[in-house]
């Protein structure tokens, strides 16, 4: 088996891509992907600590992590439509004030 | 390199290189196609780690309801040619933002390559065998019951939510 360090650092990569794409882009829906992208990174690392330990726990998680990004995606998606029905664009830097 | 190591490489990279597509891409649609390509990048890393029940979920609803989801609303709102776009990104911006990046990136691969010291964590473990769906299902509804049944509560509060943001204003009648 290979060792646990690989799978955390390429863990740790997918989730800084995840991180440069929310800081960096500016449409909505794209940053949503990079919160998915972040999400499965943790997700690896869950999978990979839980076989190094040899216990079933980190895919338990993992099967709740899943759960709750599938909410969040729904709700998100949602207020992105909204948002653009409002607004007409869904770049972040224009929809900067709370009053509909 | 034993076949193991080779498949790791093959779908890390696969992965990797889909993830900074997303990133990278200028049209949404582009981003969440690369997207899938990780996801899918990931089920055979997961296959890999012996997770087959995670893997298949990962297709399944990732890959599946989640990138669907993500193409339908792209194509719903169709949106014109400046938003399609993006605007610019302040070049100030990206700077900070890869800076910080590759920061994070450091601090990760540090606590990664560390993850072993201090912990109880013996490396010297023998490599378990794969963990079987019906240990999950198992321990999903035995230990991990009422966390699995707050599960479905958060579902319905995401389709009473989803319901309620997108709902038509009522037309007044009078």
């Amino acid at each position: 088996m290979l060792e646990l360090e690989y799978y955390l650092i390429l863990s740790a990569l997918l989730f800084t891509t995840g991180v440069i794409g929310v800081l960096v882009r500016r449409n909505a829906i794209i940053i949503f992907m990079c919160i998915e992208l972040m999400l499965n990174a943790a997700n690896l690392a869950f999978v990979a600590i839980s076989r190094s330990l040899g216990q079933t726990e980190g895919q338990v998680f993992v099967f709740f992590v899943m759960t709750v990004a599938a909410a969040e995606v729904a709700i998100g998606l949602a207020i992105i439509v909204s948002v653009f029905k409002h607004r007409q664009t869904i770049n972040v830097d224009e929809v900067n004030s709370l009053k509909g | 390199m034993n076949p193991e190591q080779i498949l790791f490489f093959v779908f890390g990279l696969l992965a990797l290189v889909g993830a900074i597509s997303v990133i990278s891409f200028r049209h949404p649609i582009y981003s969440a196609l690369a997207l899938i390509v990780t996801f899918f990048a990931q089920a055979g890393l997961f296959v890999l780690l012996g997770a087959h029940f995670v893997a298949a979920a990962q297709v399944i609803v990732y890959a599946g309801a989640i990138m669907v989801l993500f193409l339908f609303v792209i194509m719903l709102l169709n949106l014109g040619r400046r938003d399609r776009e993006g605007a610019p990104t302040g070049a100030k911006l990206k700077g900070i933002g890869i800076v910080l990046g590759i920061l994070f990136a450091a601090e990760g691969i540090y606590i990664a390559v560390n993850a072993r010291n201090g912990t109880a964590v013996a490396s010297a473990q023998p490599a378990p065998e794969a963990v079987t769906t019906y240990g999950i299902g198992e321990l999903l509804f035995s230990k991990y019951l009422l966390p699995f049944e707050v599960t479905s509560l958060i579902l319905l509060a995401a389709l009473i939510g989803v319901i309620v943001l997108v709902k038509r204003e009522k037309p007044t009648d009078n």
